[in-house]
């Protein structure tokens, strides 16, 4: 049964409708290979029991004709993403034994597109951090591991940590992710899969645990590109329960694959090249700078001139917001809490136990940088950086169709590395940060190994709503790369 | 008439500036599909939204907008047409999301006016401020446990509407007079019923003093949810001393938020400046800025009702009333629409009469409301008629009244059940004029010398002696002819 899991999504979906296999089939061998893999620490929760229902429901409707776009394809939910009936933690202490009595819009539909969710994915707690190592539930390990000297397990980047880890090591075949910063990019990247940040507005927020609501973003991660459009297609589309998902028609991403990049002119931001870039990242940018052009695209130099501006930016927009919207847990009514002599010493107890040193540190830089008399000097001037962050962007896509750059600034690193250094463990996001500020889509392609054997990834930047455009380019690269994707384990 | 507050040092005037939390009438909450009606059993009208759950996203309701568009209308104020909501951020049971979703520094209503009607009969303007749209919190409960606190969320998240005036008002007479006005012209819109007591209309008093002839603002002190009229001038009168006796014995005002306790009939320290909250306003990311475009408020002006003082300007000239009986008839929209029925092709200065002394008085003693009136404005009307053309007299009409209060019956037959039909055959009148004059040579003697006045006392007597019936201008007339013959 093994080799059911090194299918990819596409593979699957046209193998289930010929009844090559059933989707309890393909459930079951997902559910072994969790089962076999168990060390990574990918799930929070597990729901074996739940997905053999809904893929027995998948082989009667494929059977009846009644397939969906997912019909059975097993997939993994970050654990960010309320599901009815299902514990929904966000890797917290503090929202222990949560269970809503909700669906977010997301997940709902995937369910209704017929996907089998396995489980719910370990993360960053609220979805804060690069690595995966702020769970209350643990860290999460990388499937890869470095050639030669130790055997150190790796970080799977963050905060998607657990998704990236499950696609990557086939447990899944497909998990949704959250972006604010890099979440969904910079894990692809360290787990060599594909992740899919859609335009600001494209998936609706709806159900979703917030982290910082003008960043939170929703998207795929497979390990191909084709998977990941068409797992972006059930995702989006307007929501009116949520007020800042766009009406935009939702097009057939998958429908532009193999159109290829001939024509389209490639922005190369000279921003993203810093003295002291990684030679190996800087190496493979240059690759896939090549690869683009071999296939026909032109080479444009852009400048992203507010680019040094963007990561202290994104610290303080999203502490801000996230200190608010952290504000709910406050153990009155739902999730974990500390009994106290007071209301407010009760607050403090419970908020106490319940966040880890990472949200505390970012409740408290939001709750300052939104304080009296410090407003205008953060908060405010963030706001006005951010909009000119936007602006680089809009001009540049005046002379590009499309921008490519490295997705991280390194490979992935072991458990234990930069923990004591929270700046460090913020620069992870250098390169991705921007285009979450400015709202637009981007994507991380695997197209190399370092000389450890580690997997590198490149992002594609385009106009916001134009992720079809970013298909096509990511299409080429994967293409071009011949990234040796890991197989079933 | 200036309010002064007579001190050792001089005289003092009083500033104050309110905030009305106004709920707005509406079906659903400002920002969920949850029920905004009043009196569920606790925790009936809850959504996910209003729970603060997790991943629950806000989305305006329209007509929570186009209700604080109205208002802003009503108030003769600036409409923005651009606007953005922003969260107060803070800590409390009843207080689901950790914030409240409120509007700070770009409000959906800017500058407008209302007018006061004081007791002279005199008027005064006094400046808004601003109009915006918020949440209203839950509810706690203290005192079903001994260590427990209970939390009803049925109002959290129902829309408020906060209207903050300037700090223009100078006497608790004022405050007691804008209140009024403010609920009279809510009403009027139907974007607030208004309640005090159910809680639907709620006051803050913004409180400072300065000595008469001062022009700058002297530190202010807040008092938070007043729930009647009456105690928030009490509260304003009580504040206002309160800060004279300590300028005067040397002291000074700490800007604070204090509390009216009715029962003792004074305020007190609620909340010091130190134990302020900050609020770290930020505009909400869950919601768009909201716009609309002039279209929509012209939608909404077209569907407005002629206001409390257009229609008493227009009561005033169009039928010649007092300033005063306008007051009355305007300050509830039913009242002048009653009236007007009344009033339709008849003597209006004697309808408002009757509107506000006969009727109102009969109300007030039942406790109905102009709604309930057991007397139809048609009916009333009718009763005028009957005085008009004669057919009864000023004191049958009194009499018939009361037998429609009692009966709900129609004048006219009323008029025919109780005989009250005025006596229009001159001869029947004459017999009794004759009677009454024969019956009081003395008084004819006196009449004759000179001594008008007795005129009055021979009307009164043939009046009795026709039970009322006769028609008071023909006894008078007839009487006039026989004495001076």
């Amino acid at each position: 049964m093994t080799e059911l899991t090194s299918f990819t999504i596409a593979q699957a979906r046209d193998r289930l409708l010929r009844k090559e296999f059933s989707a309890l089939e393909l459930t079951e061998a997902h559910l072994a290979s969790m089962e076999r893999n168990k060390d990574f620490n990918a799930f929070i929760t597990t729901t074996p029991e739940l997905a053999r229902e809904r893929a027995k429901a998948s082989d009667e409707r494929i059977a009846a004709g009644k397939a969906g776009a997912l019909e059975g394809i097993p997939l993994g939910i970050k654990d960010l993403f309320c599901t009815e009936g299902v514990m929904t933690t966000a890797a917290s202490h503090i929202l222990d034994a949560f269970t809503p009595r909700y669906e977010s819009t997301v997940s709902q539909k995937l369910r209704d597109a017929g996907s089998v969710m396995l489980g719910k994915m370990n993360l960053d707690e609220f979805a804060m951090g690069s690595s995966n190592i702020t769970s209350y539930y643990g860290p999460v390990k990388n499937p890869w591991k470095a050639k030669g000297g130790s055997n150190a397990d790796l970080v799977p980047g963050g905060s998607s940590g657990g998704s990236s880890a499950a696609v990557s090591g086939h447990l899944v075949m497909g998990a949704t992710g959250t972006d604010t910063g890099g979440s969904i990019r910079q894990p692809a990247a360290f787990t060599g899969i594909v992740g899919v940040k859609p335009t600001y507005g494209r998936c609706s927020r709806w159900g979703v645990v917030a982290f910082a609501s003008s960043l939170d973003q929703a998207g795929p991660m497979t390990r191909t590109v084709r998977d990941a459009a068409i797992m972006l297609k059930v995702m989006c589309g307007h929501d009116a329960k949520d007020s800042t998902s766009s009406q935009m028609a939702v097009p057939d991403f998958e429908a532009v694959l193999g159109q290829g990049v001939k024509g389209l002119r490639i922005g190369i931001p000279k921003e993203y090249r810093p003295d002291g870039l990684n030679a190996e990242v800087d190496a493979l940018w240059n690759k896939g700078i090549g690869w683009l052009q071999d296939a026909g695209a032109t080479i444009v130099d852009i400048s992203l001139p507010h680019t040094k501006y963007a990561l202290p930016t994104y610290y303080i927009v999203a502490p801000a917001e996230a200190s608010s919207n952290l504000a709910r847990y406050d153990g009155v009514r739902f999730g974990l809490r500390q009994d106290g002599k007071s209301l407010d010493d009760m607050y403090a107890k419970t908020r106490a136990a319940g966040f880890g040193a990472e949200v505390k540190r970012r409740i408290l830089i939001g709750t300052y940088v939104l304080s009296a008399g410090y407003y205008d000097a953060y908060y405010l001037k963030a706001q006005k950086v951010r909009a000119l962050i936007a602006k680089d962007f809009t001009d540049a896509f005046k002379k590009c169709d499309a921008i490519l750059t490295p997705t991280a600034p390194t490979a992935a690193f072991a458990i234990g590395e930069k923990m004591d250094d929270p700046v460090a463990m913020y620069l992870n996001d250098v390169f991705t940060v921007p285009a979450s500020l400015a709202g637009i889509p981007g994507a991380s392609v695997p197209a190399g190994l370092t000389a450890e054997g580690l997997p590198l990834g490149l992002q594609v930047l385009t106009k916001s709503w134009d992720e079809e455009t970013m298909f096509r380019v990511c299409q080429t690269l994967e293409e071009s790369a011949q990234f040796p994707t890991l197989g079933a384990l | 008439m200036s309010y002064i507050l007579k001190g050792e040092t001089g005289d003092w005037e009083v500033v104050i500036g309110l905030e009305v939390h106004a709920q707005v009438i509406s079906k659903a909450k400002l920002f969920s599909g949850a029920s905004a009606d009043f009196g569920a059993g606790p925790n009936e009208h809850v959504s996910f939204i209003d729970a603060g759950m997790p991943g629950m996203l806000p989305v305006i309701n329209e007509r929570c907008v186009e209700q604080a568009v109205r208002t802003g209308l009503g108030l003769k104020a600036q409409i923005n047409k651009r606007s953005v909501f922003a969260r107060k951020n803070y800590f409390y049971a009843d207080l689901p999301q950790g914030y409240q979703i409120s509007q700070y520094d770009q409000p959906i209503v800017g500058e407008g006016t209302l007018v006061l009607d004081l007791a002279d009969g005199s008027t005064r303007a006094i400046g808004i401020e601003r109009l915006h749209l918020e949440q209203d919190a839950g509810k706690s409960i203290h005192d079903m446990h001994g260590t427990k606190s209970f939390i009803d969320l049925n109002r959290a998240g129902v829309a408020l509407m906060e209207i903050v005036s300037k700090p223009d008002l100078r006497s608790p007479e004022e405050v007691g007079a804008y209140l009024k006005k403010m609920r009279s012209i809510l009403r009027y819109l139907g974007t607030c019923d208004g309640n005090m007591e159910e809680g639907s209309m709620r006051c803050d008093a913004n409180v400072s003093v300065r000595p008469v002839g001062a022009t700058e603002l002297r530190t202010r002190c807040e008092i938070k949810n007043v729930n009647s009229v009456r105690f928030v001038m009490q509260a304003v009168e009580y504040e206002a001393r309160r800060h004279v006796d300590v300028y005067e014995s040397g002291g000074k005002i700490d800007q604070e938020t204090r509390l009216y306790d009715s029962n003792k009939g004074e305020t007190r320290t609620m909340r010091s400046k130190e134990m302020a909250h900050d609020y770290r306003y930020f505009p909400d990311p869950d919601l768009q800025p909201l716009e609309f475009d002039d279209a929509f408020v012209e939608s909404i002006r077209k569907t407005l009702p002629e206001l409390p003082d257009d229609k008493k300007a227009r009561f005033i000239s169009a039928y010649g009333l007092s300033a005063y009986d306008a007051d009355v008839l305007v300050s509830e929209r039913e009242n002048g629409e009653f009236f007007e029925v009344v009033a339709k092709g008849r003597d209006a200065k004697q309808a408002a009469n009757w509107v506000n002394t006969n009727l109102f008085a009969v109300l007030n003693k039942k406790g109905l409301s102009i709604a309930e009136s057991p007397v139809s404005a048609a009916n009333l009307g009718r009763l005028l008629d009957l005085i008009a053309d004669n057919t009864i007299s000023g004191r049958q009409a009194k009499e018939l009244f009361e037998a429609m209060v009692e009966t709900g019956k129609d004048a006219d037959v009323l008029v025919s059940e109780l005989g009250l039909k005025q006596m229009t055959d001159t001869s029947a009148i004459e017999a009794a004029v004759d009677q009454v004059l024969a019956a009081n040579t003395e008084k004819v003697e006196q009449f004759r010398a000179g001594k008008e006045q007795v005129l009055g006392w021979f009307v009164g007597q043939v009046m009795k002696a026709t039970q009322g019936k006769a028609n008071p201008a023909t006894c008078s007339d007839l009487l006039r002819k026989k004495l001076a013959s």
